[in-house]
């Protein structure tokens, strides 16, 4: 008897999407698939639209990181209004969008740590569904809790400062941005009343890492060799290697850390990136041209950008990167849960980017805005929490834009996801009589790691359910399983 | 008395709405002792397990899984709330509306700069996805809807005094500042 399991809705992700494994009758896995099940049409029904509102459109793929679209529209656009691909804003420019990116780095991750992936580690894998929640969460682990809402505070009250809102802000606009931040904003970030200041978020951020390492050592064989396998990793870099996620140029290495994509400039992205499109999901399969469709594939977040950058130029960050590259010897690391440990350590050094800028008199400025000699065509990219971002669009004389192309950090984790769903599954579920809850939970956290957002990768969001139905060898139904 | 249970989805929506929920920020953990929880994307309870009291949806209906997942609301909640721009008029992805569908797919899997390898013309059709829509459509063409909370996305401070004058009977306050659009 052959059988299907379908997942569905994932949960506990941003976005919608559903997983799909067939397993024969002898009990073995013989098809896994992570499906992307929205379509929106951004890159058509942008066409027609002023180039300026950009920005505030695409923002709205995504609720979770609208910043990074903000951002990366308002970074293409640049080149568009002859402000230059990334050094040519003026310094209180630059510098507000970094503040404003950071605080979305700050409050995504601690978002997704706190909210939607700590529930599967203090209560475990195969836990009661009812409790495995941020409610449960609350319940039994207030303190931890209550950090976790109030570091996102944190971060969304600095993009309320920089962009006008928390969500869909309106702060980058081509060549620059439309407001710098006062001495009170400034002040009540600094001296805010406590906990709500950049020292103590600082401090807290550094207290989910220990949390984190500690689980680690008391939980090896989850955290090392859960759905590990060896890839290429792709992110920005500053151009002297270190960790930059505002700005830099295209890096990736292989498996073993050979450079294979040395640092070149994104505007030429369409020389080095492609896309295949499958027919079973919305969402395309980004590879690297030169090693074809096949080999080409690469992971992106904070996984990968831990593995290519060489330093990370905040003290307190340094020091927890090297003990993160100390760990596999300073090769890459392909373990998928570590996606959780490098992005504490992305928390912990957004949290001390925050404290620096915040001392910079810069942001007080107001030369605000850079124009030049207008282009017909730009390119913007950003490192977005969940990896890098890819904006482009090119505009008519009317100034319409006549050609959008966006490729979405989650896009760029396609096949990573997939093969990572099918890791654990194989592992899991090979000659099992009984599918349970708890392996299809596994297959959940597998994909939670990547911290998706189907929302962006659709050009869409939601939630995955997650289905199991059974067939038999005349593919007839004849059981399903849903949680 | 038995708490109020809440359910929540996000159909063609950017999970915006569902951020501005947990933006209410430290009230999260008196919420928590006024309502419980059901079918929701931030816990795993993936199908209705009771008959709710209140259920908020995010987005509108592009695809035959977001008027499925409407209906099954209407079905088991008392109340059904349209929570912010796009559940109540489309919103942004509503922008597709004047497009054939076709044109959205060929652009995005035929035409862009990062796909000039589809040489076979695929296009995303399997039986797993869901059948796309003509067009966006508001919750309420597809089913009764009692309360709708305006905004991209509807401010937390609203969502919170919505919440609780529905938990606690009592009238909320509507000042002009709360129902602006942005």
């Amino acid at each position: 008897m052959s059988r299907k399991i379908t997942i569905e809705p994932v949960t506990r992700v941003e976005g919608h999407g559903k997983v799909t494994i067939h397993i024969d009758h002898e009990g073995n896995v013989t098809q896994t698939r992570l499906h992307i099940v929205e379509f929106r049409g951004f890159e058509r029904f942008i066409q027609g639209r002023p180039y300026w509102e950009a920005p505030v459109l695409v923002e709205r793929l995504c609720g979770i990181c609208p910043v990074s679209h903000h951002l990366a529209a308002a970074k293409a656009l640049d080149v568009i209004v002859g402000a230059g691909t990334g050094e040519g804003l003026t310094p209180t420019g630059e510098k507000m969008r970094r503040l404003m990116h950071y605080g979305q780095f700050f409050q995504s991750h601690a978002l997704h740590f706190f909210h939607l992936a700590s529930p599967d580690l203090l209560f475990g894998i195969d836990a009661d569904p009812a409790i495995r929640n941020v409610i449960g969460v609350a319940l039994k682990h207030k303190d931890l809790a209550v950090q976790g809402v109030l570091m996102r505070k944190f971060g969304q009250e600095i993009i309320k400062a920089t962009a006008g809102k928390k969500i869909h802000g309106t702060g980058a606009i081509p060549g620059g941005i439309n407001k710098n931040l006062s001495i009170e904003e400034r002040d009540s970030f600094l001296k805010g009343p406590d906990p709500l200041n950049a020292d103590k978020m600082v401090e807290w951020a550094s207290g989910a890492l220990d949390f984190f390492k500690t689980f680690h050592k008391g939980h090896k064989e989850l955290i090392d060799n859960f759905s590990k396998f060896p890839s290429s990793h792709l992110s920005l870099v500053r151009k002297d290697g270190a960790m930059d996620l505002y700005h830099g140029v295209l890096r990736a290495i292989d498996s073993q850390g050979r450079k294979i994509l040395n640092d070149v400039d994104y505007q030429e992205y369409t020389q080095y990136i492609n896309e295949e499109v499958r027919p079973w999901s919305y969402m395309k399969f980004p590879y690297l041209t030169h090693l074809g469709e096949t080999d080409g594939w690469y992971r992106v977040g904070p996984l990968a950008r831990l593995n290519t950058c060489d330093f990370i130029p905040t003290p307190l960050a340094q020091k927890e990167f090297e003990l993160f590259r100390a760990y596999t010897n300073g090769k890459p690391n392909n373990m998928c849960m570590h996606y959780h440990w490098a992005r504490l350590i992305e928390t912990l050094h957004a949290a001390e980017m925050i404290r620096q800028l915040l001392h910079d008199p810069d942001l007080h400025g107001n030369n605000l805005v850079t124009i030049g000699k207008k282009q017909k065509e730009g390119v913007g990219l950003i490192e977005a929490p969940r990896g890098t971002l890819f904006h482009h669009y090119r505009i008519n004389d009317n100034d319409q834009i006549e050609m959008a192309n966006l490729i979405v950090s989650t896009t760029n984790n396609n096949e990573p996801m997939n093969r990572a769903v099918n890791c654990v599954a194989t592992s899991m579920m090979t000659g099992k009589k009984e599918i349970t809850e708890g392996m299809m939970n596994a297959v959940e956290v597998a994909i939670r790691a990547y911290d998706p957002c189907l929302s962006c990768a659709t050009h869409a969001l939601g939630n995955m359910p997650l289905e199991i139905s059974l067939y038999d060898q005349n593919n007839s139904l004849i059981d399903r399983k849903s949680k | 008395m038995s708490k109020p249970i809440v359910a929540t989805a996000s159909l063609a929506g950017c999970f915006g709405c569902h951020m501005s929920i947990l933006d209410i920020d430290e009230r999260i953990l008196p919420l928590i002792d006024l309502v419980e929880f059901n079918k929701s994307p931030i816990d795993d309870i993936k199908e209705f397990t009771k008959t709710c009291d209140i259920g908020i949806i995010e987005g509108g209906c592009c695809n035959s899984e977001n008027v499925h997942v409407l209906k099954e609301f209407r079905k088991h909640c008392k109340i059904l709330i349209s929570l912010g721009e796009c559940a109540i008029m489309g919103g942004l992805p509503a922008l597709r509306n004047g497009i054939p569908i076709g044109e959205c797919l060929k652009e995005a899997y035929l035409e862009g700069p990062t796909v000039k390898n589809n040489v076979h013309k695929i296009l995303p059709n399997d039986s797993e996805l869901p059948m796309l829509l003509d067009r966006v459509y508001p919750c309420h063409e597809i089913v009764k809807i009692d309360y709708f909370l305006p905004g991209c996305p509807p401010r937390a401070d609203l969502i919170w005094d919505a919440l609780v004058a529905l938990i606690t009977g009592k009238e909320m306050k509507l000042p002009y500042e709360v129902i602006k659009f942005d």
